[in-house]
């Protein structure tokens, strides 16, 4: 009965964006529709129900992963980092100020998870080429930019974290 | 990049856009954003059935389940989603937001669900049993024109929708004393729009009775009226609110039969209800582009020079008219001799209902089919005539002088310099040193092909766009324009028009739109059309304003108001520069104590409607190499040049194009949707649609040339559809080429390995 599944509620609590969350869900219920339906964290965008787009893409213990693949309750002890967590106060991450500086983005609806994505690969290559950067892409779609200015954004976010030792 | 915020040199300036801080950071608002208290959620139970009858449904089931607020079917509910007469003589069978009595394709929803979660509305429309009775389905337009075609529309006696035609010159005298004629069949793939957020729809029922909704499209005012006219609830107590739009590409131009229904349930229950589409929904319920075949012949001189163009295009329409599913098999009407001077044409239009998805603009919108239609022409002719390709084109271009030239059937472009972008694309490719590798390699036996494309292609258009330009009370400026901006930065781009016009910075501007309490009626943002027709209505409204605040200023600084003269940040009399007013005093004159014989308030609107369209154009060479072996094929290089006219921000000029090539790539080489033979939709979810990914674009090469249109405030043409109308065209070209020494002349897009694997095979076996 689809009463049991509604009621029979999970305990969990994750940190997101460093808060932490104690919250009943759904067994069924997606991490990024707890993100985005509980935590009212909307930056966190659903553009496909396949696992293929990457606009939902978050950072999961240090990891960019898709949201919509995880359920709420395997997040439980987690630590979230969303798009709304990336900068500190007024402060840019280096990757959302390349995004602006190299038009990286038009319609904006993939651009969080693309930002998502960038970050992870410049925390694991801080000096990636060309290829690796469009391979790292490989999960998040564009339908606007074709790629290009989200291609230089990342490598113009990598020369400026270079520069400045940006860490999280 | 330039940080420009001085009052003077935006225009053509690449500014940073105004829009990002918010988009970046995660506060972008879009319709699945939104979230009300005791907001209820829709979700819709959708035929698998491509024509089928409903025997029955039985919804007894979902009404009892847990959360379950609200369950109609086809029976219990009589709205049509509406659609307007193009051609006379046109078909509109109806289009009800729930099936009643028949499908006609898969997807179309055929009960609704209103719940308490997006979940348990899921469940419950899970639940619902429905007995269909399979009926014959037609897919392919072509082969619904056959006799004993199963018919798409059971209510109908044909299934034509429409024939349209046009005619120019004597054609019959044109062919009859031709030297050569070159004859060609063309389709061009049925594509989905894809833009990566999906459809959504949140109804707000007011206190007051009227009704607020957030909708996911580019044309709110339009949508706004069509709703009206699907609900039978009056235009002006329907607020539509277009927030971010997470892109459209033409998919979101029309009112979908969810948003009716989202907004039926509101009014019924009193409650706001919510319905975001999910992608695989959007896959079989969104106006899909494409999709046309084309049966053309031309006639030559033996020279070249081409004399003659007949063209009959069959367009797939789709089971359902949207309200603009009509329009772009029309383009080639208008479109179909391109560049080139040929003054004897005809032009006939078969539009054919089939149980598919609808059809209508997608990025383009009769462009690309039309270009493809007759570039691929051109290099036929050059082929079969032995003329060098460039040859052939340079012979028959409409020269710049004979500008503006009024074509064979009946369009008159304003102005261009197809030579120059030619020559310019020629120069960028390094065409001739690709054209010696390319024979170097052929030599060699490897499958290395080159093409160009030359095109023209119409922007603006559709009637007016409007534009209000308020100096408010303490001299800040408000634009509320009826383009609706989703993701072509017009909050950027038309601050820039603004602040360089009236002579401030940007910061002093804001852009308003999306929001039919708030703008004026407008038209949308489609067609390459914000830029010509927002940004005209937009330079028409500051004209009219500044000429206003010349008086205020007149009577401030006690002067003629012949003698007052713009100056930075307001007023000033001429040959006096100490004696000014800046923009704050004057708006503070404008709503102050009246003065004599000026009319309080300094507000402008103007509804532009320049009665033509503005004629962009663009040479693209594209260098292609095809795996022998395995088919597989690669764009070696790919040099754009387009001309738009004036640029207001060479950024998102350079950003559109960009975005227009991926989708033409995906054109040209991966995506399709596709039918089985029984009419099953074989295309459902992004596992089957190849939309181009990063690793899947090649190095583009950009160029421009300016050639102002003469007949715009600013100079400006379209550019937002330039990549897709010019690059499929190059690479069919190209493909082609590469394929020429094996004896194919022919083969439509796209270009997917399998496919050119199967040509190669075939004619190396001959």
């Amino acid at each position: 009965m689809a009463a049991e599944v509604e009621f029979a509620s999970v305990p969990i609590s994750v940190t997101v964006n460093g808060a932490k969350h104690e919250a009943a869900v759904e067994p069924r219920e997606l991490l990024v529709y707890f993100l985005r339906d509980r935590l009212a964290l909307t930056g966190t965008h659903v553009g496909c129900d396949t696992s293929q787009c990457g606009a939902c893409t978050i950072h999961l213990n240090g990891r960019a992963v898709k949201s919509c693949t995880i359920l709420a309750v395997q997040a439980d002890g987690a630590k979230i980092v969303t798009i709304e967590g990336l900068a500190r106060g007024e402060t840019l991450h280096p990757v959302q100020e390349a995004f602006r500086e190299k038009h990286g983005a038009q319609c904006g609806y993939c651009t969080p998870g693309m930002i998502m994505t960038a970050v992870d690969l410049l925390e694991k290559n801080a000096q990636p080429s060309e290829e690796e950067i469009r391979h790292a892409l490989e999960g998040n779609l564009c339908r606007c930019t074709g790629y290009v200015n989200i291609v230089a954004a990342i490598k113009w976010a990598a020369e400026q974290m270079r520069g400045r030792n940006v860490s999280r | 990049m330039t940080t420009q915020h001085a009052p003077t040199g935006l225009i053509g300036a690449s500014i940073r856009r105004v829009e990002d801080p918010v988009l970046i950071t995660g506060r972008g608002r879009y319709v699945d954003d939104v979230q009300l208290p005791g907001m209820l959620h829709m979700a819709l139970l959708r035929s698998p059935y491509p024509h089928a009858k409903i025997i029955s449904i039985d919804t007894s089931v979902a009404k009892t389940m847990p959360g379950v607020e609200a369950v109609l079917t086809g029976a219990d509910i009589d709205l049509n989603i509406p659609s307007p007469v193009m051609i006379p003589g046109q078909k509109i069978p109806p289009h009800p937001v729930l099936a009643r009595g028949a499908v006609h394709a898969a997807g179309a929803p055929v009960a609704a669900v209103v719940a308490r979660t997006r979940a348990l509305a899921q469940d419950a429309a899970n639940a619902i049993e429905v007995e269909y009775e399979s009926l014959p389905a037609v897919v392919n337009a072509e082969k619904a024109l056959e006799p004993g075609a199963p018919l798409a529309r059971e209510e109908l006696d044909s299934n034509i929708c429409y024939t349209a035609t046009k005619k120019g010159g004597d054609v019959e005298k044109a062919f009859a004393e031709a030297d050569h004629i070159v004859r060609m069949h063309i389709t061009s793939p049925r594509q989905v729009a894809m833009a990566i957020e999906p459809r959504g729809a949140v109804a707000n029922p007011e206190p007051t009775g009227d009704l607020t909704v957030w909708l996911s499209v580019q044309s709110p005012h339009r949508v706004r009226a069509d709703l009206s006219t699907a609900l039978g609830f009056p235009e002006h107590r329907i607020r539509v609110i277009a927030p971010d739009v997470g892109g459209g590409f033409g998919s979101k131009g029309p009112l979908y039969r969810e948003y009716a229904l989202a907004c039926h349930f509101a009014l019924k229950l009193r409650k706001p209800v919510k319905w975001i589409a999910t992608r695989s929904e959007d896959f079989v319920t969104v106006i899909q582009g494409r999709d046309q075949a084309m049966t053309s012949e031309l006639a030559l001189k033996r020279d070249g020079t081409m004399t003659g163009l007949k063209v009959r295009v069959v367009a797939n329409l789709g089971a359902y008219l949207c309200s603009n599913t009509a329009g772009p098999p029309q383009r080639m009407m208008a479109m179909a001799p391109g560049c080139y001077q040929i003054r004897n044409v005809h032009v006939e239009v078969v539009a054919v209902f089939t149980n598919t998805v609808s059809t209508g603009p997608y990025r383009g919108a009769g462009r690309p089919e039309s270009v493809l239609n007759i570039e691929r022409l051109v290099d036929k002719a050059a082929r079969e005539l032995g003329i060098d390709r460039l040859e052939i084109r340079r012979k028959n271009f409409i020269r710049p002088e004979q500008f503006p030239y009024k074509t064979a059937v009946g369009v008159e472009y304003d102005s261009g310099d197809y030579e120059r972008s030619l020559a310019e694309a020629i120069r960028l490719s390094k065409f001739d040193d690709m054209i010696r590798d390319r024979d170097q390699a052929r030599a060699r036996g490897e499958l290395v092909g080159v093409g160009v494309s030359t095109f023209v292609e119409p922007s603006g258009g559709a009637g007016f766009e409007s534009g209000t330009v308020r100096i408010e009370r303490t001299g800040e400026i408000t634009v509320l324009t009826g383009s609706s901006s989703h993701g072509q930065g017009h909050e950027t781009m038309f601050a820039q028009i603004a602040a360089e016009k009236l002579r401030v910075s940007m910061d002093h501007v804001a852009i308003r739109h999306g929001d039919t309490l708030a703008i004026q009626q407008g038209v949308g943002t489609f067609g390459s059309r914000s830029a010509v027709m927002g940004g005209g209505a937009l330079c028409l409204a500051i004209e009219r304003v500044v000429d206003k605040a010349r008086r205020f200023a007149a009577h401030l600084l006690e002067a003629s108001h012949e003698d007052i003269v713009q100056t930075d940040g307001g007023f000033a009399v001429v040959g006096t520069p100490d004696k000014k007013v800046t923009w704050r005093q004057v708006a503070a004159a404008a709503y102050g104590r009246p003065l004599p014989g000026i009319e309080p308030g300094l507000q402008e609107t103007v509804f532009y409607d320049p009665r033509r369209e503005a004629w962009g154009f663009g040479a693209h060479v594209a260098l292609v190499r095809i795996d022998r072996e395995t088919g597989e094929p690669k764009i070696e290089k790919l040099v754009l040049v387009d001309d738009c006219g004036t640029m207001i921000n060479p950024m998102i000029v350079e950003g559109q194009i960009h975005g227009g090539v991926a989708q033409g790539l995906g054109e040209a080489f991966r995506e399709q949707m596709l039918y089985g033979a029984d009419g099953e939709a074989l295309t459902g979810s992004l596992i089957g649609y190849a939309v181009p990914h990063a690793e899947n674009m090649p190095p583009l090469i950009l160029g421009e040339t300016l050639t102002p249109n003469p007949f715009h405030p600013l100079g400006v043409k379209g550019v937002g559809e330039a990549g897709t109308n010019g690059a499929p065209s190059a690479i069919a070209n190209a493909v082609i080429d590469a394929l020429a020494p094996l004896g194919i002349d022919h083969i439509d897009m796209p270009f997917t390995a399998p496919k050119l694997w199967n040509a190669i095979k075939k004619a190396e076996g001959e």
